[in-house]
């Protein structure tokens, strides 16, 4: 086999920022090969450079035995190079076909379509690797696997041969990943050379047939997936040992904190998300609910934290301590003793352009403690701001001049749920994905911090679309599918199943799908 | 380079560049631009009567930069200052007129101040109300009251307060007028600049203080950068647009008070001059901060009186075009400075 992909000394310097310093890498063609690393150790810098949305700034870039510099991805597209972003590239007015011949017509402009033929090549290539889908279809029509499944489609029609994935399971389910599997594992035998961006160490044992772990802009080594574990994985793309799984102590909860009652939730437009939903969590116990994305979690959040959209119809009870929490505004919540990291936390928990400090205070800055006059008291605010970023281990340099943006999707992290856990005198804590776009070794700390938060005695609703996640630090289990708890895992099972985390994981799976 | 060198390189950078095309366009004129710009300097900053008017023109144009400076923060384009300018100078004339003689000076003074920051307020107000209600752009909403303040101002002026023969209302009681510099202390010999100059400073002092420095600010801020987690911090995002569109709205009147208690003492058709629409260009260069903004309504200040002091060479046509294209090139070039930032 010969090299699809070979990087000489290849550098890419943002001002005096270097993304990729030296990278010399030679990818084989027909196989799989993982690109791991941490947020922001330059994987997406290097695939841009792959496919041509970067320029390297010195070293070069050999496709296929062909020395090459693209101007831009079309370029790489004639190289036979595709991409699978993580955000799909589809319009979702046109059928599927229409979608897959979009920019490569082969007609004049105003000629009429080769749909037919098209359509004969598109049902030719899901036959042969396993990519159902009706080329008819709306786009809007098909979930998020049929439309990854489209997006493949897209590049063998173009006839790729390389073909790289960004992430491309972070938006599926189990067994959808399952299926993106045997379609990797396909198109390698058909000698195709698949590029596959995670950090899902799991998979990339599961499917890769050689890994390259990046550091801090390096490629610190590339290895056979077979003769590597996860723990040294781990350890090469951190550079120290991790703890993968946080000690998860036995708890002792005590009374009931929240209680959610026959919840129904009605959008605007009459679809029922959340359907007698109903569960009980009480203080110093973690309650994680598991399910696919598009369950009714989100309208679960908002409804807890007052902010259903407009028009939607909420009936049933969740009530905090006795009280209720319908129809109340955040900051009513807020004060009655909730707290709450939402799912989306770049547009939701922080203002980027803010500084760190700032962040640290926002959604607190009501609390009269930081006042003073009009504005706030600089000298309780720094006093706070240092014990919050040494307590949660934020890196930063400069809390008070340094935006938030600056920092990694890790450490913005810990300073929402900096924030969020030390607000005073609460007993609920809604955590929505506390580890998304966190690094390895944040996850870490992040998880040290919940299990400690609820040894403090507070109760914690998870949500979370890492089964791993979930499993590490639950105390009870709840299974969400299509608006309610299909079945619930008690304290005992989850503490005897959590030590099969296989089996537990795909027992989970069966409840929510 | 950082960003703060860069948020300070750009106005400087648009304002040379604005000055080589403005002396290109001298040239083809048929003029020497060193003399023409010679000639503008000491008109403008040569005499202290230059220097009042300078001041003078200054004052309107910090307050209507502040009228689009403020709303912008919530990320608003108040295009409506020229309108909201127009209402609160009808409102200040027609309460200076009104006002008993018999009444102290501060007093009428506050009272026509008041006045016309209301109706500007009121004005930029209905357009944040549309906003906020029914979802309607504040761009275009502005614009279109800006057409309607026009309407009734000139209706109002034509129809039943014009003095006969006249295109300006009754002078407004003496009592209302805010002195000269002149007339109170004796600097700027004979110029138009008056107290509310100082008035002026001391308001966007103030405002910078609660943009930057006060809770309110901070909420502020943070519902124009990102209004959904303002919304789940608990920030009432609405309120921001609301008020934020109403401080402006108020500027814009504070500055209507400048021309009309301070230098006309009546309200007269087209006095304001599109100076509303100046306002934009000094709060994009001053990049919608309020001490930044006496610095570029000095620059636009300067242009405005210095244009008019060279109307004996350049014709007014050419110099409306030399004035646009600053404002354009100054207006490209801090939106370039934040794709680069």
């Amino acid at each position: 086999m010969g090299i699809a992909i070979r990087l000489s000394v290849v550098s890419k310097t943002f001002g005096s920022f270097a993304a990729n310093s030296n990278i010399s890498l030679s990818i084989e063609e027909g196989t799989i090969h993982a690109l791991v690393g941490e947020n922001g150790a330059g994987k997406s810098t290097l695939t841009k450079i792959i496919y041509g949305m970067h320029q390297p700034t010195s070293g070069e870039v050999v496709i296929q035995g062909k020395a090459v510099r693209f101007a831009s991805p079309r370029d790489a597209i004639e190289a036979g190079i595709g991409m699978v972003h993580q955000h799909f590239m589809l319009v979702p007015e046109l059928s599927v076909a229409e979608n897959i011949i979009l920019g490569h017509e082969q007609t004049w402009l105003f000629g009429s379509l080769p749909l037919k033929s098209a359509k004969a090549l598109i049902l030719k290539n899901s036959e042969a690797y396993g990519l159902a889908v009706n080329p008819d279809a709306l786009v809007a029509s098909l979930s998020i696997g049929e439309q990854q499944r489209v997006e493949i489609l897209k590049l063998l029609f173009r006839k790729a041969s390389i073909m790289i994935f960004d992430e491309p399971t972070a938006v599926l389910t189990p067994s959808e990943t399952e299926r993106l599997f045997v379609t990797l594992r396909s198109l390698r035998n058909r000698g195709k050379t698949v590029i596959l961006i995670t950090h899902k160490l799991d998979e990339v044992l599961a499917v890769a047939d050689t890994v390259s772990v990046m550091r801090k802009g390096e490629i610190v080594g590339t290895v056979p997936a077979s003769s590597v574990t996860k723990p040294e994985l781990a350890r090469m793309m951190v550079g120290r040992s991790v703890l993968l799984r946080v000690t998860n102590p036995p708890a002792s909860p005590g009374e009931t904190i929240l209680n959610i009652n026959r919840l129904r939730f009605c959008t605007s437009q009459g679809e029922e998300r959340l359907r007698d939903l109903t569960l009980k969590i009480r203080a110093g116990e973690i309650y994680g609910i598991a399910g696919v994305e598009g369950n009714g979690q989100s309208e679960l959040l908002q409804t807890l934290w007052g902010l259903a959209p407009e028009g939607s119809v909420i009936s049933g009870e969740a009530k905090l301590k006795g009280q209720s929490l319908l129809r109340k505004k955040p900051a009513e919540i807020a004060l009655m003793g909730l707290s709450h990291t939402p799912e989306n936390r770049l547009r939701h928990a922080v203002i980027l352009e803010y500084t760190i400090a700032e962040n640290l205070l926002f959604g607190r800055h009501r609390e009269a403690a930081f006042h003073q006059g009009i504005g706030f008291n600089s000298h309780t605010i720094k006093s706070y701001t240092n014990t919050m970023i040494s307590d949660f281990d934020i890196r930063c340099i400069s809390p008070e001049r340094q935006p938030l943006s600056s920092l990694s999707g890790g450490n913005q992290q810990k300073v929402v749920l900096a924030r969020e856990l030390n607000r005073p005198g609460i007993s609920l804590l809604i955590l929505a994905q506390p580890a998304r776009g966190v690094d390895i070794g944040a996850i870490e700390t992040i998880h040290k911090k919940i299990i400690e938060a609820r040894k403090s005695g507070m109760a914690i609703l998870l949500v979370s679309s890492e089964l791993e996640e979930i499993i590490a630090l639950s105390t009870r289990i709840g299974c969400i599918y299509k608006g309610s708890i299909r079945h619930e895992f008690s304290q005992e099972e989850v503490s005897l199943k959590r030590e099969a985390e296989h089996e537990f994981e795909k027992e989970i799976g069966l409840h929510i799908t | 380079m950082n960003s703060k060198n860069l948020r300070i390189f750009v106005p400087l950078l648009s304002l040379l560049s604005a000055l080589a095309v403005s002396a290109l366009v001298i040239t083809l004129s048929g003029r020497d631009p060193l003399m023409i710009f010679q000639k503008m300097l000491h008109a403008t900053l040569g005499s202290s009567y230059g220097v009042g008017q300078v001041v003078f023109r200054m004052t309107t144009l910090v307050l209507v930069g502040l009228a689009v400076a403020i709303p912008f923060q919530v990320r608003l384009f108040n295009i409506g200052a020229e309108g909201q300018l127009l209402m609160g100078a009808f409102a200040a004339a027609m309460t200076g007129a009104m006002l008993p003689a018999s009444l102290p000076s501060l007093l009428a003074i506050s009272l026509c101040i008041l006045s016309a920051m209301t109706a500007g307020a009121c004005w930029a107000l209905l357009a944040g109300v549309l906003k906020v209600r029914f979802g309607v752009n504040e761009v275009i909403a502005t614009i279109m009251l800006n057409f309607i303040a026009q309407g009734i101002t000139g209706y109002l002026l034509t129809w039943h307060f014009a003095i006969p023969s006249t295109v300006h209302t009754a002078r407004i009681t003496d009592n209302a007028i805010i002195p000269t510099f002149d007339s109170a202390t004796g600097w700027l010999t004979n110029s138009p600049a008056n107290l509310s100059s100082l008035l002026t400073v001391g308001v966007a002092l103030l405002l910078w203080v609660l943009i930057f420095h006060s809770r309110f600010g901070y909420e502020m801020r943070a519902a124009g950068l990102q209004p959904v987690a303002a919304q789940y911090g608990g920030i009432n995002a609405e309120m921001h647009t609301l008020t934020s569109m109403c401080i402006g709205g108020a500027m814009a009147g504070l500055g209507a008070a400048n021309i009309v208690l301070g230098y006309k003492h009546y309200y007269e058709s087209g006095m304001t001059g599109g100076i509303g629409f100046t306002g934009i260009a000094v709060a994009l260069l001053a990049g919608a901060h309020p001490l930044w903004l006496l610095l570029s309504a000095f620059f636009f200040g300067c242009l405005e009186y210095g244009g008019l002091t060279v109307n004996a060479w350049i014709p007014k046509d050419i110099f409306m075009i030399i004035e646009a294209l600053t404002i354009l090139l100054v207006i490209s070039f801090s939106a370039l400075g934040k794709r680069v930032e």
